[in-house]
């Protein structure tokens, strides 16, 4: 499978602390990554390299055979993300904002665009509605058809529906798939919602303190491991990372 | 250059000022008040001078003048603090935009906002205080030049000082105007200064123009080389301005300050 994404031992160090630690990972075409991991494992440091706001200390991103260090513009144009800390901004409405995201992006026949999106997404009666005054369910809504607007290669998705109802939630991760199978995108997905990960990942990425422990498919990986199920896994991974450690290098 | 970007910065200002009237009051009421402040004053003092001289070409242009550079000045750090007020940093610079694109951008929504404040300074010291602009000639043009021009300089710089403290930078930035006003020399001559502050003086481009109009307004000739050397002074700043914004911004992208700016990590 090619890859959208190829992280190769990327490193980001703040003086002596190391937030990430030398990972390596790819994402393919119309694949679906799970990066999981607990808090202040890494995971948005990762993202946010990715999306060229951090820079990285070493290591190289590319983005469609594209190096983010070198050509920023062209490898952001097939990215974009929705992340419950970067909300659209609120005293603006859905529609204006989708607008003025979609002419940073540069996306041909906007107008139009826009229509899909508020369609697709369930946004219409919200359209002229300041995204300061959605509930978070809509407002994730509103975040998620601003990161389709440019068809992205690589979609960054950090808990995407954590402030969704389950039906809701069940809707958007069909939209999501729909578009990893049917537009042939690459999705790189955090959750702390284990039941998310294994409906929707191929793979998941198990990150602990800035380093990958774990790869492998979300339905088998707990039994690789002795492992019931996959939270319980990542239970294993936040409390015991030295135990897996162990059992990964043998 | 995408023109595209470019615009979209300014249509974000647009969509902000259209609806909100707090937004719309600011772009002219408080320099429509300077200039109402300002005309009775030099009414008052055209009342003890008779038909000997006339301050309001001297002093009602020198408030409208300074009052434009004001506004271009925050136009560009208004259109930046939006951004930062609404958290949207992260959304921003992780597309593919350009920093030019965005400087630009600022600049656009600022020509928008403080021609506003122009316009509406100038019907009031027209109408209600009888400036003419016929006094000052097409020098009027240059003057605006260099005051536009250094009023984007500051901005930006304004802008780069925000994103590298903190949101609550913002106290350094709205006081810039008054801090350079005792040096660009608008209400008095530049000689009435001490020899160290006319050097500083030499250095700001606002000089130049309020000599030039206290000149005019004497019947004096105004030396074409001092306003090409403000125009030339006011594009270096601008340029030292965008170098100084692009090295802000890579150190952000190098701390990680902008996925955490509103924490002020770096102040």
């Amino acid at each position: 499978m090619s890859s959208v994404l190829s992280v190769s031992d990327l490193r980001k160090a703040y003086r002596s602390t190391v937030a990430v630690d030398g990972i390596s990972f790819s994402v393919g075409i119309g694949e679906i990554v799970g990066l999981l991991g607990p808090n202040g494992a890494g995971k948005t440091t990762t993202i946010n390299m990715i999306l060229s706001v951090l820079s990285p200390t070493s290591g190289a991103i590319t983005i469609d055979g594209i190096n983010t260090a070198t050509h920023r513009t062209r490898a952001l144009e097939r990215t974009n993300f929705s992340a419950v800390y970067a909300p659209l901004p609120g005293n603006m409405t859905v529609a204006e904002n989708l607008r003025f995201f979609g002419m940073l992006y540069a996306v041909k026949d906007l107008s139009k665009r826009i229509d899909v999106l508020i369609a697709q997404f369930d946004l219409e009666r919200f359209r002229n509605t300041k995204c300061g005054v959605l509930s978070s369910g809509e407002q994730t809504r509103a975040c998620l058809a601003k990161a389709m607007l440019n068809q992205p290669t690589l979609l960054l998705l950090d808990e995407p529906t954590a402030s969704l109802d389950p039906s809701k939630a069940q809707e958007i991760r069909e939209i999501v798939r729909k578009l990893a199978t049917q537009h042939r995108c690459g999705i790189l997905w955090t959750s702390h919602n284990m039941y998310e990960v294994e409906s929707v990942c191929d793979r998941v990425l198990f990150m602990s303190k800035g380093k990958i422990l774990l790869e492998g498919n979300p339905r088998t990986l707990p039994q690789e491991y002795g492992k019931e199920t996959l939270e319980e896994l990542f239970i294993t991974v936040a409390r015991e990372p030295l135990t897996l450690e162990e059992n990964h290098g043998r | 250059m995408v023109v595209s970007r470019v615009l979209g910065v300014a249509l974000r200002q647009y969509y902000l000022i259209r609806g909100s009237l707090t937004r719309i009051i600011p772009l002219f009421v408080w320099v429509a008040i300077d200039i109402v402040l300002w005309g009775f004053i030099t009414q008052y003092l055209n009342s003890f001078t008779g038909q000997r001289s006339n301050f309001v070409p001297m002093i009602l242009g020198a408030v409208l003048l300074w009052g434009f550079l004001v506004r271009v000045m925050q136009g560009t750090t208004m259109a930046f603090m939006e951004d930062s007020w609404s958290r949207n940093f992260l959304n921003l610079f992780a597309t593919p935009m350009t920093i030019t694109e965005y400087v630009t951008g600022l600049v656009l929504a600022s020509i928008a906002s403080s021609m506003v404040g122009l316009f509406v300074m100038f019907a009031l010291a027209v109408t209600v205080f009888g400036l003419s602009f016929f006094a000052y000639g097409m020098l009027i043009i240059p003057f605006l030049l260099v005051l536009f021009l250094f009023g984007i300089a500051i901005g930006i710089f304004g802008c780069a000082l925000m994103l590298r403290l903190g949101p609550s930078a913002e106290w350094f930035v709205w006081p810039i105007p008054a801090l350079l006003s005792p040096f660009a020399c608008v209400f008095y001559p530049l000689s009435t200064l001490p020899v160290w502050m006319q050097y500083v003086s030499f250095l700001i481009p606002p000089t130049y123009v309020f000599e030039g109009l206290r000149a005019i307004v004497a019947g004096q000739p105004v030396a074409d080389g001092t306003l090409l050397w403000g125009i030339g002074l006011a594009v270096l700043y601008i340029l030292l301005a965008c170098w100084f914004f692009t090295r802000v911004y890579r150190h952000a992208v190098r701390t990680g300050l902008i996925a955490r700016y509103s924490a002020e990590s770096a102040s």
